[in-house]
């Protein structure tokens, strides 16, 4: 029995080793580049955060740092200030991103529509927004937001309605928008070019049977395109979970806006002073992210039919 | 099944006798090969496009406001209309702002565009040279090694951005060039587009052939597959040049010179300055320019990349 299967397996291995030798010089550059800006920086994030720079007392001696295991992650996971930064984006989250994946699904489906007029000037139009730095998007809503620049807080106040885009309660809803208006048209267009790939004979067979409009959107192209809608979910919890540009902005006609908005902000606001808390709070925030993305996937994938 | 056999009778319909009159007189929005799926009453039709234009509307006018707030002259940025010109003023602007601080806001632009330009070039080259090994030779642990890469994908870059911030601040690396070129070579994301955009277009007999004419893995690489695989290519570059050029955390943190920095960091500084002593015609009229390359490559492109993203995306 050996004697047929040990050649097999040796031939096999060799084809693995000779498949390895040919696959990398092609992977070296990239291999050595992820190295150096991901891995190591991770790993020396991770080593950094398990030390404290202590102060002796008197501020003589020179400040030494010292091994301290998790306290740096017992001390961030209990700071007030950091966690509700994290909950801040956690609800944005949770609103802004199925409002904004509704939104890009309808206006992908109506582009998808055969009847729709201007399908190619509207598909462009949405998608412009994504083209632009999200700090440009931060300045151009700030300007439109400022109590004392905002042409629509000037008309507004010309027909007797107060408006206050820069107010603590209302801040967390002008992010969402800047968001929402960066990112719905980019999301529509994922989903849009996975609409199609559908089949037309489906649809048209699906009409025949009686099934249009919104029944047959809803029972046979969403499904259909549900991996697509899945894969802007992830996008969209990373995007948020990474949320810096827009509040950092907003921060210039928004003094209120605290300077540990968001995870980002508060493991910058610390990176001067105490750089080993800034680390714990940015592996906190690589592990909660990763987590995030990983069980989004796991729970979505797993209804799915076998491929 | 029963269906299927009338899809072609109701294709075949217009042709067929009185439905030839309708054909010509069709209305302009409507397609030569009509299908049941055009029943669309015209009260949805309409419906349907008014909600897409408010949409529309939305979208543009925070731009149409930049656009106009370009033209304006500073003083007159935050009074009157918002949304509507008042004195044309945008050569003054564009002259102001090009010289203002010595002239910095041009060696923004060209940091931008040397950042985003060649780091996307390298990183499309070397995403697509390892996507292309991940797919296309079947060795031991490549399962485990497309997995590193794709964590890479999953927790984002600005995640990365502090810790690399703190390896950097203790090398010679910080505050030059390379701290942000560096890490604009890297696209995991290429990576994961690119093996997808292999295993499908690159087929394994062209490979196979390839080195039965006795060329090597690099020439039938650089003179078949990346051939095979330009629209992943393009793709790669365009995601690669966006996001090194969207990008905002990295270069402020590293770079302190501003002759370094990219267009986005020197805007939010001149942001911050509220009005003095840089004005916030600047501003507005800078951040106008800095966007218009990113949509000229974008609309000029426009048909590459939707097809890449749909290969991301159905996978």
């Amino acid at each position: 029995m050996s004697s047929t299967t040990a050649p097999k397996r040796k031939r096999a291995g060799y084809m693995e080793r000779q498949a390895l030798t040919r696959a990398i010089p092609f992977m070296i550059p990239f291999a050595l580049l992820y190295l150096f800006i991901y891995l190591i920086p991770l790993c020396y994030a991770l080593y950094k955060s398990m030390y404290t720079v202590g102060r002796s007392g008197l501020g003589i001696s020179a400040p030494e740092p010292k091994f301290t295991g998790f306290s740096n992650y017992i001390n961030v996971l209990t700071d007030p200030v950091f966690m509700s930064s994290m909950g801040r984006v956690l609800l944005i989250g949770l609103i802004q991103v199925p409002v904004m994946l509704i939104l890009a699904l309808v206006l992908a489906l109506w582009i998808d529509m055969r009847t729709t007029v201007g399908k190619r000037f509207f598909r462009i139009l949405y998608f412009l927004p994504y083209a632009l730095p999200g700090v440009i998007a931060g300045l151009m809503w700030s300007f439109l937001y400022a109590p004392s620049l905002s042409p629509i807080v000037k008309a507004a106040e010309a027909i007797g309605i107060h408006l206050d885009f820069t107010s603590g309660n209302v801040l967390p809803f002008s992010i969402m928008n800047i968001m929402t208006w960066a990112w719905t048209g980019y999301n529509m267009i994922i989903i849009y070019s996975s609409l199609q790939s559908i089949p037309s004979e489906i649809m048209e067979a699906a009409a025949i049977d009686g099934l249009t409009g919104w029944k047959a959107s809803w029972k046979i192209k969403v499904p259909m395109v549900r991996p697509a809608i899945i894969l802007t979910a992830v996008f969209s919890i990373i995007g948020t979970a990474q949320l810096y540009n827009e509040p950092v902005v907003l921060k210039g006609v928004a003094p209120n806006l605290s300077s540990q908005y968001t995870p980002i902000m508060s493991a910058l606001s610390t990176l001067t002073s105490n750089y080993n808390t800034s680390a714990a709070k940015s592996v906190i925030l690589a592990i909660f992210i990763g987590a995030c993305s990983a069980v989004f996937f796991a729970v979505t994938r797993e209804k799915e039919p076998t491929k | 099944m029963s269906t299927r056999p009338q899809i072609p009778a109701t294709r075949a319909l217009p042709i067929s006798g009185t439905e030839e009159v309708k054909i010509n007189k069709r209305p302009w929005y409507r397609s030569k090969d009509w299908s049941p799926l055009d029943a669309t009453s015209k009260f949805s039709k309409y419906l349907i496009l008014f909600f897409m234009t408010i949409f529309a509307i939305y979208t543009i006018m925070p731009i149409w406001w930049l656009i106009v707030g370009a033209t304006k002259p500073d003083g007159e940025l935050f009074s009157g209309n918002g949304f509507w010109f008042s004195d044309f003023n945008l050569w003054e602007n564009l002259q102001t702002l090009f010289t203002i601080q010595d002239g910095v806001y041009g060696y923004w632009l060209l940091n931008s565009l040397l950042y985003a330009g060649l780091g996307g070039m390298c990183s499309t080259l070397f995403a697509v040279m390892m996507g292309y090994a991940l797919a296309k030779y079947k060795f031991r642990g490549r399962g485990v090694v497309f997995a590193i890469v794709l964590a890479g994908v999953l927790i984002p870059a600005s995640v990365f951005a502090i810790p690399l911030y703190l390896l950097f601040s203790g090398t010679g690396i910080i505050n030059t060039f390379w701290s942000v070129f560096i890490p604009s070579m890297v696209s995991p994301f290429g990576v994961y587009l690119s093996r997808t955009y292999a295993a499908e277009s690159v087929p394994d007999e062209v490979i196979e052939a390839g080195r039965m004419d006795g060329a090597s893995e690099f020439r039938i690489f650089f003179q078949i597959g990346l051939r095979m695989m330009a629209p992943a290519l393009l793709t790669i570059f365009l995601f690669q040049f966006v996001s090194v050029w969207t990008n905002y955390l990295l270069p402020s943190l590293m770079l302190a010179n501003d002759k370094l920095q990219p267009v986005t960091v020197g805007l939010v500084t001149w942001q911050y300055m509220r009005g003095m002593p840089v004005g916030y015609s600047s501003v507005v009229t800078g951040a106008l320019v800095s966007v218009i390359p990113v949509v000229i490559l974008f609309l000029s492109l426009q048909r590459f990349w939707a097809k890449g993203l749909s290969a991301g995306a159905i996978k």
